[in-house]
Formats: C-alpha cells, sequence, structure tokens
C-alpha cells in the first residue's frame, strides 16, 4: 500500500514540475513576442493554453484521487496541498500570458510609441521571479522561496511606474489612448504574473515548514 | 487555556521481568480531553494504557517505577483500593466481552459489584449509561435478552455503557474499534466525541485517521519511549520529530 501511494507522490512531483516548465516557457515566449512585437508568436501561445489548461485538470484530479485514497498526513498532506494551490498558480500564470499575447497581437498591428518604460527590464524580473519559485519547489529551497517573496515588491514599483509613464503619454497622445490601454495592461498582467510567483515560493515555504506566510507575514 | 490536569506520569518504568517495556515516561493528561496513544506493534502503548488503571498488577513478573497521579494521589500507592481506582478509571477492551448475561445485566453487574441494591437507583442508571453509550434505542425493548445477541458494533457499546455504569472519571480505550465495521466505528467516535464533555479519554489504536479524528492530544510511542506529544492538529499537520513523521505517514523501517 505504501509503495503505491509513494509511486503516485513521484508521479505527481514529475507532473507538477513539467506543467511548471511548459507554463515558464509559455511566458518565455511570450515575453519575446512583446519584446519583437510578433503577432504571430502570440497567436501560437493563445492557440495552445487549453494544454495548459488540460494538465492542470488531470493534476487536480489525481491529487483528490490520492486525498481519498489514502488519507495523507503531515509532509504528504502539505506536498499535496501545496501541489493543488501551485497547480492553480501555474494555470493562472498561463492565463495571464495570453492575456499578454492578445494585447500584443492589438499593438503588434499599430504604430509603435515610445513611452520611456522598459517593459523587457519588469518582464525579465518577472521571469525570473518565476523560474527562481520554480526552482525553489523542485529542490525544495526554503532560502530561495524567501527571497521571490521579497522580488515582488520590485515588480510592484514597476508596475506603478508604467502607470505613471503611461497617464502621461495619454495626455501627450489623446488619440493613442486605446494603445496605451494595452501597454498599461500588459504590465498588470506581468506583475500579476509576478504575485502568482510569489504565492508559489509561500506555498513552498508552506510545504517544508508548515507555516502559512501567505499576507505577507514573513517574519 | 489548559485545562485541568487529571492524570500525572512521572518518570513511568515498566518492567515485564528483566524485559523494560517502558522507558522513563512523563505524560500529562487533561480533564474532558481525548489523547491518542499511538505507534508500532509492540512500542508499550497498551502496557502504558494498563498502567493508568494498574492492570498489569495481574501479571505476577511485572514491575512499576515512577509516580501515576491521579488528582494528586498515587495510583500505586500501598493504600490505594484498586477495586476503587478501577471504578474511576473504566476500561474499554479490544474486542467486545459482554458478559454471557442479559443487556440489563450486564450494565447493572458494576454497580451490583460497588454495592448498590436500591433497584431503582439500578434502574435508572442502566437507562443513563445506556442512553449516553448511544444504544438505549437499540436495546430498550429486549433488556432481558442475552447480550450476546447483539451485533459487535452493539455489544462494544454495551461494553462502554458497562464501563460508564459506575460513573469513573477516565476512561481508557483500548483499539476499542478495531473489531468493528466502518458504522460501527464511526458510532463509537461519535460517542467519543460527546463523552469527552464528562470525561477524561485515553485511546489506543492502530488506525491514524482515528486518532486524527477523535483526539485532541496524540502522543507517539516508540519502543517503550515517548517520542513526541502534541495537539493532534500539530502532530498530523507538522509534527517536530522525523521519527513522528515516518511513522505516522508511513515511511517506518
Amino acid at each position: 500500500m505504501a509503495k503505491h501511494f509513494f509511486r503516485e507522490l513521484e508521479k505527481i512531483k514529475k507532473r507538477i514540475l513539467s506543467l511548471g516548465a511548459m507554463v515558464e516557457e509559455r511566458v518565455r515566449m511570450v515575453i519575446k513576442a512583446l519584446e519583437t512585437r510578433d503577432g504571430d508568436a502570440a497567436k501560437k501561445i493563445i492557440l495552445s493554453d487549453h494544454e495548459i489548461d488540460e494538465m492542470e485538470v488531470e493534476i487536480e484530479e489525481e491529487c483528490l484521487k490520492i486525498l481519498a485514497l489514502y488519507q495523507p498526513v503531515a509532509i504528504d498532506l502539505r506536498f499535496l496541498t501545496a501541489v493543488i494551490k501551485i497547480n492553480n498558480d501555474l494555470e493562472r500564470i498561463a492565463d495571464e500570458a495570453v492575456n499578454i499575447a492578445r494585447r500584443v497581437r492589438i499593438i503588434a498591428k499599430r504604430e509603435k510609441i515610445d513611452i520611456s518604460f522598459d517593459y523587457s527590464l519588469m518582464a525579465g524580473k518577472t521571469e525570473d521571479m518565476l523560474k527562481k519559485s520554480l526552482d525553489a519547489l523542485v529542490n525544495l529551497d526554503i532560502d530561495l522561496a524567501f527571497k521571490v517573496c521579497g522580488l515582488d515588491d520590485e515588480v510592484d514599483k514597476m508596475q506603478s511606474e508604467a502607470y505613471d509613464r503611461i497617464k502621461q503619454a495619454i495626455g501627450e497622445y489623446p488619440d493613442r489612448v486605446a494603445y496605451l490601454i494595452n501597454l498599461l495592461l500588459i504590465s498588470r498582467h506581468l506583475e500579476r504574473i509576478a504575485d502568482h510567483g510569489t504565492n508559489i515560493a509561500e506555498e513552498v515555504i508552506y510545504l517544508i515548514e508548515g507555516e502559512i506566510v501567505r499576507h505577507g507575514n514573513y517574519l | 487555556m489548559d485545562k485541568a490536569v487529571k492524570i500525572e506520569v512521572k518518570h513511568l518504568n515498566f518492567y515485564y521481568g528483566k524485559f523494560q517495556a517502558l522507558h522513563d515516561n512523563s505524560l500529562d493528561f487533561h480533564i474532558n480531553e481525548v489523547s491518542a496513544l499511538i505507534g508500532p506493534s509492540g512500542c508499550g502503548k497498551s502496557t502504558f494504557l494498563r498502567c493508568l488503571n494498574r492492570m498489569n498488577d495481574l501479571i505476577p513478573i511485572s514491575r512499576v517505577e515512577g509516580n501515576l497521579l491521579l488528582d494528586g494521589l498515587d495510583i500505586y500507592d500501598p493504600s490505594v483500593d484498586v477495586v476503587m481506582l478501577r471504578s474511576r478509571v473504566g476500561m474499554v477492551f479490544q474486542k467486545p466481552n459482554p458478559f454471557p448475561k442479559t443487556i440489563f445485566e450486564n450494565v447493572a453487574y458494576g454497580l451490583k459489584v460497588n454495592g448498590i441494591k436500591n433497584k431503582g437507583l439500578i434502574e435508572k442508571r442502566v437507562e443513563e449509561s445506556l442512553k449516553l453509550a448511544a444504544i438505549w434505542d437499540e436495546v430498550k425493548d429486549r433488556m432481558h435478552e442475552s447480550a450476546l445477541g447483539l451485533s459487535g458494533g452493539q455489544q462494544q457499546r454495551l461494553c462502554i455503557a458497562r464501563a460508564l455504569a459506575v460513573e469513573p472519571e477516565i476512561l481508557l480505550m483500548d483499539e476499542p474499534c478495531s473489531a468493528l465495521d466502518p458504522i460501527a466505528t464511526q458510532k463509537i467516535e461519535e460517542l467519543i466525541h460527546q463523552l469527552k464533555k464528562s470525561f477524561t479519554i485515553i485511546i489506543v489504536t492502530h488506525n491514524m485517521q482515528q486518532a486524527a479524528r477523535v483526539s485532541d492530544i496524540t502522543a507517539f510511542f516508540y519502543m517503550g519511549k515517548l517520542i513526541e506529544v502534541g495537539k493532534t492538529n500539530t502532530i498530523f499537520t507538522r509534527p517536530n520529530l522525523k521519527q513522528t513523521e515516518d511513522y505516522i505517514t508511513g515511511r517506518f523501517g
């Protein structure tokens, strides 16, 4: 019985890690599409999102099955609840990637406006946070998980910078408001990806320590 | 706030001849709380439980060291009357063991042994105990039939009623559900929830989920030693010691 159970846990671990890798790849792709204003690449991301959705459902069903059949406790229970939540975060990150892809498709068709805000820098930070949160999960690295929680503030700050620049740009380009709103939303979507990355890191901390550190209780 | 201590165990050692079954265990049990003792077979949890009402006295080569205080009084003091002690500390065993008598006589037995002769009082106590053990409705019309005609689950609840009839303060349960089906088990577990309002309950169980469900405090024993004790919630979500975690998650040995 125990052998079956541990095998099931291993299987779940592999699947959540492979979902993490898939989602990370999509975020990377959409950032590249944003930087290169590549509408076709953005379309590919939108069309393939169902793969992530299906995998998310499968992982959740597997977790529920294990909970019902084996009634795990302690580290195993924490692992499964963490997986259920991380699974949800990963799926939401992929949705945000789709949202960015939609905006990219719109702005790619229009003439570029320079609003002197570095999206590459913000996207890079976001991607880095996601990568670190998944590394923390793979290696059960609590120090790295705490670090990710700290990085979120930087991305939040960048988003508020983007807001200020875009507000200013709307005054300068009153006929390009729709375009600028799309830019603003992209910064918002990136910021949400960083939030989900933080959630993943918090789940990793819970998984290791058994302490819930959500809502900024990092002490 | 912490509840008052009902039983205080201090540095308990227990020997079967030369074999030491319990090693220097100290543990408190609080009033109106359910404590579960868990651990692999042979870890000493049943021996520990049986020390609490001196059931081990029946084993001639056994020896106890340390103090077991019930409301501050040492139960191993030579002046203690063991029959009186056992009327304060009742016990329910693994297999239902009703006497080959009627349902009524099973519950009334302890009262009669304790010298109660008033028929009205006995009848009242029998009814109350059966109600408390959540079996009254099932047996009230067949009180004078043999207890052996009851189902396993009913027999076990009858045994609980029998233990309750003498109005104990503490109820020891040694794997009370291991011979029962899931429905009877559920009934006993609900009963434990009810009974803890009036009693201090200590239960030995091999069923980890049962310990998690019914108890407030869980104590993990291994090789005669108390390894970890804590709130059941904590023990089953984030135990302090790896040894405890390995046992409750099935990674043992």
